[in-house]
């Protein structure tokens, strides 16, 4: 049999309902597992082994009452910016160091009541900003396909650790791209659903209109089935969707026979994408021609500005989201006498270097006599960018495009230059602005590191999404491949 | 352009963030060289758009004003550095003179 530890969420699914293995053996497999290989890979920063033991058991008396759902008995890892009652909640910041939330994120809650198991809590960039965990006030996650090279981030520990075989599956939370860069320098599947889809209850808040949670898994219909236990509608967060949830896993196939799949126009041989990563992103468009989907070229005229838009809107929210962290109702707390001056001390030395450089550009941008200038102006632009989407989801199903211009970089190479590390997120960024639904998978190599293509899908376009992301992945076979460095 | 460090300490005030000179001089290049990468924007012609208020269908979520379940007292209190009672204590936020 296949170590407990390579097997799909799907096939545990079936050994565990056919009683071949016991949730209890899963988890203790991946417990082993994380403290064999975690030493290395680094992708928690807080491992549940007591709490794990305890769910597993709990889930294999559900699976012996015939009350399995899907995730029952799974071995799940947890991005350390959704609240958890019974581990710590640190956002990888100084600032939260400790804390414990008295209440579960909507997702944590879900998964509990499915009887997951939790095997820990996974590193991310401080406050879920950055694009290489290299922003985790606590340490940097190493990519399980080079240790010297980022994991990708912001969730950066819950893909590693899927990568790693710490986890069958995880979550992670994507506002720029934080689900599906990561994903792709670590050759695994990673979704952003749509704005809307997941409750966001219980995620620390970086960038309210942008935020959005969703899984990590080594397949598709392992993403697909995960999805279709944390989505839905939550009276604990407004912007949540009323609609229905469709039934993910049996929305994929395999045949694309007319099905209609947009190629960026402007995104095909774009400066900063390196060759090796615009040759896979080709041939997989190839594979999809041979799929039976026609290839359509698209224009997104405004999406080069996206970018410079976000870097106005997600500071501009974290500066108000992260106005909370005061020292006074939870967390690391000076108290320098006077009210002002605790302020300033705490948040000074709480947070991070690019937590503050956020916060600055954010405060500067909804300052009195900017806020038009910036704020405003980057929401009207946001608007363009939007329609774009709207008119090329008129004239194909799905879009197609790289995920990152490049493979997993080097530790180390971009702390010193902010704008640099801004430009991993170039092809990730315009679904956030549109709050589109996009899944990373896996489309080959490059350099021997994971090279990552992107399936973006219109609003509430989960189904399409994932069945063309699937198609691919069953056509290429590149998610059968495993990180060698931690073998 | 480049921001001027009294910008940059006013914002710093703004935002609540106690920064050391190093910081500053630091933010002074950082902010500036983003900002200037930013300022792309103004090219863009957005006279007649209208600004994104949110991305998806819903509208004026609204509920019953009524009391719903909360979070026990000692739950909500017990990440508090500093309590009294059933309070969070902070240093005095008015002048006694």
């Amino acid at each position: 049999m296949t170590e407990l530890t390579d097997l799909t969420l799907a096939a545990a699914r079936d050994l565990l309902d056919g009683r071949e293995i016991s949730a209890v053996e899963l988890a203790d497999a991946h417990l082993e597992r994380i403290a064999t290989v975690d030493e290395k890979v680094q992708a928690f920063i807080t491992v549940m082994a007591d709490q794990a033991r305890t769910m597993a058991a709990d889930a294999d008396a559900a699976i012996a009452a015939g009350e399995a759902q899907p995730l029952t008995g799974i071995p799940v890892a947890l991005k350390d910016i959704l609240c958890t009652v019974d581990a710590p909640t640190t956002a990888a910041s100084k600032l939260l160091e400790g804390f414990v939330s008295p209440y579960d994120a909507t997702v944590v809650k879900r998964l509990r009541d499915a009887r997951a198991v939790f095997v820990g809590k996974t590193n991310t960039d401080e406050f879920a900003m950055g694009s290489s965990t290299e922003n985790s006030a606590f340490f940097t996650t190493k990519n399980p396909w080079g240790l010297d090279r980022v994991p990708g981030g912001s969730s950066g520990g819950s893909s590693a650790a899927v990568a790693a075989r710490e986890a069958i599956v995880s979550l992670g939370s994507d506002t720029g791209g934080s689900i599906r860069q990561p994903a792709g320098f670590c050759g695994i599947v990673g979704m952003k659903p749509t704005y809307g889809r997941v409750s966001r209850y219980g995620l620390i808040a970086f960038a309210s209109s942008l935020d959005q949670i969703g899984p990590f898994a080594r397949t598709v219909e392992d993403a697909a089935m995960l999805l279709g236990t944390i989505s839905g509608h939550d009276t604990n967060d407004a912007t949540s969707s009323p609609r229905d949830v469709p039934d993910y896993r049996a929305a994929l196939g395999e045949d694309l026979t007319g099905v209609k799949l947009g190629v960026v126009t402007e995104w095909t041989g774009q400066e900063g994408v390196e060759p090796g990563v615009q040759a896979a992103c080709e041939a997989a468009y190839d594979t999809y021609a041979e799929l039976g989907a026609e290839l359509v070229p698209i224009s997104l005229d405004y999406a080069k500005y996206a970018l410079p838009t976000y870097y106005i809107t997600a500071p501009a929210e974290a500066s108000a989201n992260l106005a909370r962290f005061d020292g006074i109702k939870y967390g690391m707390s000076i108290d320098a006498g006077d009210v002002l001056e605790s302020y300033l001390r705490t948040r000074g030395e709480g947070f991070g270097a690019e937590v503050k450089r956020r916060i600055m550009l954010g405060t500067y941008a909804l300052s009195t006599g900017y806020y038009d200038a910036y704020y405003v102006k980057a929401q009207k632009v946001r608007t363009l960018i939007k329609r774009d989407f709207d008119t090329a989801f008129e004239r194909v199903d799905a879009i197609v495009a790289p995920t990152s211009p490049t493979v997993a970089f080097s530790i180390g190479d971009r702390t010193d230059d902010p704008l640099a590390m801004y430009l991993a997120d170039i092809f990730t960024i315009p679904a956030n602005m549109a709050g589109l639904p996009g899944i990373a998978i896996p489309c080959g190599f490059s350099e021997d590191l994971p090279v990552s293509i992107q399936v973006l899908g219109p609003a509430f376009g989960e189904e399409i999404t994932l069945k063309v992301a699937h198609a691919y992945e069953r056509a290429s076979g590149w998610h059968e491949r495993r990180p060698e460095p931690v073998a | 352009m480049k921001l001027d460090l009294e910008t940059v300490e006013h914002v710093a005030l703004l935002a609540r963030l106690g920064l050391t000179d190093e910081e500053k001089a630091t933010l002074q290049d950082q902010l500036s060289s983003v900002l200037d990468h930013i300022s792309v924007l103004e090219e863009v012609d957005t006279d007649a758009i209208p600004p994104t208020a949110q991305v998806i269908e819903l509208q004026n979520i609204l509920r019953e004003d009524v009391a719903g379940a909360a979070l026990p007292v000692e739950a909500v209190l017990k990440n508090a550095p500093r309590t009294e009672d059933d309070f969070i204590k902070v240093n005095a936020v008015l002048d006694q003179s």
